[in-house]
């Protein structure tokens, strides 16, 4: 029966785990990614790794794309998921609305978004202008371009986290908001000490879901920055992406390739840990 | 009668300004992206402002030079291969993982869902040499049997929780019988995946149809541009008539969004599996 899992297990090795190594071998070369020929060149790479600005902004950028999102979609997300969890005309197709972004493609999403963050005639500083305002260059400051990404990106996928939330509420016994209610408990710390404790499970579900899509943030970014100004807002992803297509060095790709793949891994399972250990205690 | 009562009812007013506002805030993107593909290049007024004539040859550009028409049906073919694939392998996967659980198998599990949380972009250097070695650059192959693994994990997941909840001693009972773990599988498990399998196809579908990562490497080549592929390299190249490249734009994405409207509650269910166990 072990034999069932042969197929899967032969296209791990053949795409991950072998890559993995192969890819620690060609972070000690200075191969550019064509030729047959390189040199090994030891931990030369790995020290201008860590000497490298670029790749410290990088890193910063994939804490902001990830740990922003996943908070801004996990407020958003439980916020939307309480408004539609009432009865009211219309809450289904609020959810629909709300949901709909999750299935565009986010490479096309932020092609859209151009059209609301480009200079000229761009739809949010048409809205500036209306209100007596000055026209602002969305894109041309790093920190503003990867604040709004964030958001962006938070925004197209908040709908995930709202259904997470809007299946974990209902889960939850009317009898305790009743029982609640029948004592004089507020609404306020009705939320705090039955829908929050109770809703542990889901918020573990959407934050690890959302960690693992922001970490990962590529498709938008190629769209709306490629990550400029110069290497302002670069993610971990698009600057392996440049520096092996863009700069031919791959060499040096696979070592912050590698880098950010450990990173990524500690920092997941860690936060994985950080919500399990939570779910038990509350 | 029943409409006044509800109304009546005070708890509820504060509800429709709100809503208004995330009316507003998520369906803007599709309003000004109609807007701007309905638009005549000529016409320069806001893109708030919906253009009083509908400037149809956008469209027809789109298809025209755009190859958009080309581009779904590449995206159509890779889905539908890779899809079968995350299925089929994800399914008979899952049927030992979830069954026998000997540490082997849950060291397997382990590393299936690690490899959900890695950027498949930290090792692409080597993947991609990897493929070019296996000659499985511009080939639909290559691009699927890279997707098929990076959706393996979500498949896997979703199939052995599944199959966890399914009672063992279905399995025991069948082999009284007789069967063997390939017979049990395939008339006592497989039939019992349905709606499992509508949860896997519908999530991991939707990653392949909108994947341009991988595609962007793999998929070299002008003829086998998928959606992704063909709208980036139209806008890039298009930067004069951003109109056109809007049109493509709202063509590609049409597809996905008529059957998420049609199928919008297995989406959301699938979605809803493959987060809470």
């Amino acid at each position: 029966m072990n034999l069932f899992y042969l197929p899967a297990v032969l296209l791990f090795l053949v795409f991950v785990i072998y890559p993995f190594i192969q890819g620690g071998f060609l972070s000690l070369t200075n191969w550019n990614g064509y030729s047959q020929s390189y040199k090994m060149v030891g931990l030369k790479n790995y020290v201008r790794l860590f000497t490298d600005g670029n790749v410290g902004t990088a890193f910063l950028n994939t804490l902001i794309y990830g740990f922003g999102s996943t908070l801004l979609q996990n407020v958003l997300g439980l916020a939307l998921a309480l408004f539609l969890n009432g009865k009211f005309r219309g809450r289904s197709v609020l959810r629909t609305v709300i949901y709909l972004p999750v299935m565009i493609a986010p490479l096309i999403m932020g092609y859209v978004m151009y059209f609301f963050f480009s200079y000229n005639r761009g739809a949010i500083n048409d809205i500036v202008l209306a209100l007596g305002g000055q026209m602002v260059d969305w894109m041309a400051s790093g920190p503003r371009a990867v604040a709004i990404m964030t958001v962006v990106n938070a925004l197209q996928f908040v709908g995930v986290s709202m259904v997470i939330y809007l299946a974990g509420l209902q889960n939850i016994p009317q009898m305790y908001y009743e029982a609640a209610a029948m004592d004089g408990i507020g609404k306020a710390a009705q939320l705090r000490y039955i829908t929050l404790p109770l809703l542990m499970p889901a918020i573990q579900s959407a934050v690890v879901v959302n960690l693992i899509g922001g970490l990962k943030l590529f498709d938008i970014i190629m769209a709306l920055t490629s990550g400029g100004p110069g290497y302002a807002s670069h993610s971990l992803s698009t600057l392996v992406h440049r520096t092996y297509f863009g700069s031919e060095n791959a060499g040096y790709a696979s070592a912050i390739g590698l880098v950010s793949f450990l990173l990524i891994m500690v920092i997941g399972t860690l936060v994985t840990r950080y919500f399990t250990k939570k779910e038990v205690e509350m | 009668m029943k409409k006044g009562k509800r109304l009546g009812r005070p708890s509820n007013a504060w509800r429709i300004p709100v809503a208004a506002v995330i009316l507003l805030v998520f369906l803007a993107p599709f309003y000004i992206l109609l807007s701007v593909a309905f638009r005549s290049p000529q016409d320069l007024n806001s893109y708030w402002r919906f253009p009083t004539q509908l400037h149809l040859e956008n469209f027809t550009d789109a298809i025209e030079n755009g190859k958009i028409l080309l581009s779904m049906a590449n995206s159509l073919i890779l889905t539908v291969g890779a899809v079968l694939l995350i299925t089929v392998v994800g399914a008979l996967a899952a049927y030992p993982l979830a069954r026998c659980r000997t540490r082997l198998n849950q060291g397997i599990k382990g590393f299936v869902m690690g490899v959900m949380m890695v950027p498949p972009l930290s090792i692409l250097v080597s993947l991609y040499s990897v493929l070019v070695k296996m000659h499985g650059v511009n080939q639909y192959w290559g691009i699927i049997l890279i997707l098929v693994t990076f959706e393996l994990p979500l498949s896997i997941f979703l199939y052995s929780n599944f199959i966890s909840s399914i009672p063992g001693a279905l399995d025991e009972a069948a082999s009284i019988d007789g069967c063997g773990p390939v017979r049990t599988f395939f008339r006592i498990i497989l039939p019992q995946l349905k709606p499992v399998t509508a949860s896997v196809v519908i999530l991991t579908g939707v990653h392949c149809w909108n994947d341009y990562q991988f595609s962007l490497y793999v998929l070299q080549s002008p003829k086998l541009r998928t959606i992704p592929l063909a709208i980036a390299s139209y806008f890039s190249q298009t930067t004069s008539n951003i109109n056109a490249a809007a049109a493509a734009a709202l063509l590609a994405i049409l597809p996905i969004v008529i059957v998420f409207l049609f199928l919008q509650k297995y989406f959301i269910q699938g979605m809803v599996d493959s987060a809470i166990k």
